[in-house]
């Protein structure tokens, strides 16, 4: 009964253009932040930040990345991996050559590499869509871990091959290394992932967000009404690598501390930023939340549910996972396309319409 | 007096301009198919021009040679006394020429909103960084864009499918948004292609009376492609009939409607 638009009459188009333009919408927004900022901070533990909320956020901030590029701007992508990889490194190698620099900087500086690298392989999409575009994007996957792998400039030489973080402070506190706090870590990663949602947000709903929307539905149709397909799909690579370079810095510098480029960054991890973006749903900003809590949180729950409580093997946990990742995004793609945010928004539609369906 | 740089008024009181766009001996090829053979014609400052033909003439690739989705094979286009040289169809989006499609070309995941922002496009100018926090111009320009677009959204009545994704809409309303997005870029030249067809008879005298409001209140030029005969003779100022890729008449309606070759064409006895 009490969610509802009558009653909330707009005034000016800035209002009906607002991000939540129900006003029940908005009131759940701000308590979902004042949760996340005020109340999770102070109750976190180093359990629940390894294994649900930091990946969650960074996993989150990737899809949105990947979100941008293939919801919004219809350019598949199955270069993700590499693209985080990029970042990650990017980010190690500022972490260690500029050591007095705050991390917080070099995170936004590996997304801006990142971009740069984004669009130097977004370059093809010019010429090609849709299934070969995906297959050069899959070459820069391999291409990029191949890279990181062979030149030992990149992981500064050292005899494993592999990058560690090393420790810095953002105000005093530890937000890398071995003495990084639960809390810590938490914090960097809602900050940035808060960050990148109201930045997509504002961009998806606006000028460049309707090119992008545009170029994905009817390219031609785009064209003729003065679109152009250069420069807007350009910047839909930049905008999704800068958010996926983010990703993966945080990922390896926050979340890991040490990284082996195959092993964190590899073809495994572009295919499940995808799935998290098509189960959540393509094309919109909040189905990337959805996806990504949704694909962090099902091993977790099947563990404890099928390891813990029931006593069953660890790998048949695994598998059943696999099986039931793949059968939704069979069921999904098949029915419905715009994921977990179209199945919100059709139970928002009846609830509007509750109890009066008619 | 020059009739090319000075215009008239027409019998029933109609201002006409001077030429605003000469097509010169356009000829269009693809592969061995002539599609346009060798035709001049050209379109003054706010007439409604109709351009008619049977099927598989050649109306459909003159628009698109006019719009800069074609490019001829030979000939010239000139626009406002210039020589247009070749150009990406998002540069000609931009000197003010506005389309619909034969085939609906709307963006069907966006909402009838958003699909006609997108004709304003070219006029927004903010940068990404404005737009992605979205503060100063980008906010200023959307405000200011989406009150044109409400008007135009008024003036084609379809206030109360705003937010309707596209693809939701039956037939008759996509066109009418589709003409809706060509004039949120407030174009000089507006081509509409096929504009009726398909419309049961109540949706198309709306759309007429749309057409020749556009006409009416914004000074908008306007070629049109129509099958519909009397919708042609009502219409248009001047009409330019096409066979086989060249062009068999030009004038007004009624001295097209008693050129013999144009006749024959449409009775079909001048081809075996
Ligand atoms: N892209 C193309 N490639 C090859 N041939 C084409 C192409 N576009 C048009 N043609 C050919 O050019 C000729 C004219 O086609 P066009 O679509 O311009 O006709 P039209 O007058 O618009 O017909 P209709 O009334 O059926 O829409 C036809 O023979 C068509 O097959
Ligand atoms: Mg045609």
């Amino acid at each position: 009964m009490f969610y509802r638009e009558a009653g909330d009459f707009k005034t000016s188009y800035r209002q009906d253009s607002q991000t939540f333009p129900i006003r029940f919408d908005r009131w759940r927004f701000y308590a979902v932040l004042a949760l996340a900022f005020g109340v999770i901070p102070f109750v976190i533990n180093d359990y629940w930040a390894n294994s649900v909320f930091v990946p969650f956020l960074i996993y989150a901030i990737a899809a949105i990345g990947l979100n941008i590029l293939t919801g919004y701007a219809g350019q598949v992508s199955l270069g993700t991996g590499g693209f985080m990889a990029v970042g990650a490194y990017a980010c190690y190698k500022l972490m260690t050559s500029f050591p007095e620099v705050s991390i917080l900087i070099h995170v936004l500086l590996a997304g801006g590499v990142t971009a740069a690298v984004g669009v130097l392989f977004g370059l093809p999409s010019l010429r090609i869509k849709g299934f070969y575009l995906a297959v050069a994007t899959l070459a820069a996957q391999f291409f990029l871990v191949w890279l990181f792998n062979k030149v030992p400039w990149f992981y500064n030489f050292s005899a494993s091959g592999q990058i560690t973080a090393p420790d810095r402070t953002v105000l005093g506190y530890f937000v890398t290394g071995a003495q990084t706090s639960a809390t810590a870590k938490y914090l960097v990663c809602l900050v940035f992932l808060v960050l990148v949602a109201l930045i997509a947000r504002n961009l998806t709903r606006g000028t460049v967000g309707r090119k992008w929307m545009a170029i994905r539905d009817m390219d031609i149709a785009a064209e003729i009404i003065g679109v152009n397909p250069l420069t807007t799909k350009l910047t839909a690579f930049a905008v999704s690598s800068f958010f996926i370079g983010i990703a993966g810095a945080l990922f390896f510098a926050v979340y890991l501390g040490a990284a082996e480029v195959g092993e964190a960054f590899g073809i495994q991890k572009s295919f499940l930023i995808l799935f998290m973006v098509i189960i959540g749903g393509l094309g919109s900003i909040f189905g990337s939340f959805a996806g990504a809590a949704f694909l962090v949180l099902l091993p977790v729950l099947l563990k404890n549910l099928l390891v813990g409580t029931l006593g069953w093997p660890t790998d048949l946990a695994a598998h059943i996972e696999l099986m039931i990742v793949g059968g939704l995004i069979v069921v999904f793609l098949i029915a419905e396309p715009h994921g977990l945010a179209q199945l919100w928004r059709l139970a928002k539609e009846k609830l509007r319409l509750w109890p009066f369906p008619h | 007096m020059n009739a090319m740089t000075e215009g008239y008024v027409t019998p029933d009181g109609r201002q006409i301009g001077p030429v605003l766009m000469e097509m010169k001996n356009i000829t269009l090829r693809f592969g061995g198919v002539v599609a346009i053979k060798d035709i001049s014609f050209d379109i003054r400052e706010g007439e409604i021009r109709a351009i008619i033909g049977p099927n598989g003439a050649g109306k459909s690739s003159m628009l698109n040679v006019i719009s800069g989705f074609y490019v001829p094979s030979e000939g010239e286009v000139w626009f406002r006394g210039q020589k247009r040289g070749p150009m990406k169809p998002y540069e000609v989006a931009r000197l003010g020429i506005a389309r619909t499609f034969q085939n609906i070309a709307l963006f069907d995941g966006m909402s009838v909103l958003d699909n006609i922002m997108t004709g304003r496009l070219t006029m927004m100018k903010s940068g990404l960084l404005s737009q992605a926090l979205w503060f100063g111009s980008a906010e200023r320009e959307e405000n200011e864009n989406r009150a044109k677009v409400e008007k135009i959204i008024d003036f084609l009545e379809i206030q109360n499918i705003r937010k309707t994704p596209v693809g939701r809409l039956p037939y008759g309303l996509k066109k009418r948004v589709e003409l809706a997005r060509a004039l949120a870029a407030e174009p000089k030249i507006l081509l509409l292609d096929e504009p009726m067809a398909g419309m049961n008879v109540e949706e198309k005298e709306d759309m007429c009376r749309f057409i020749l409001d556009v006409n009416d209140e914004f000074g908008t030029t306007i070629a049109l492609i129509e099958h519909d005969m009397g919708v042609v003779m009502d219409l248009s100022d001047r009409v330019v009939v096409m066979d086989y890729g060249k062009k068999i008449g030009d004038g007004t309606p009624d001295e097209v409607r008693n050129n013999p070759d144009v006749i024959n064409a449409y009775l079909g006895v001048a081809h075996e």
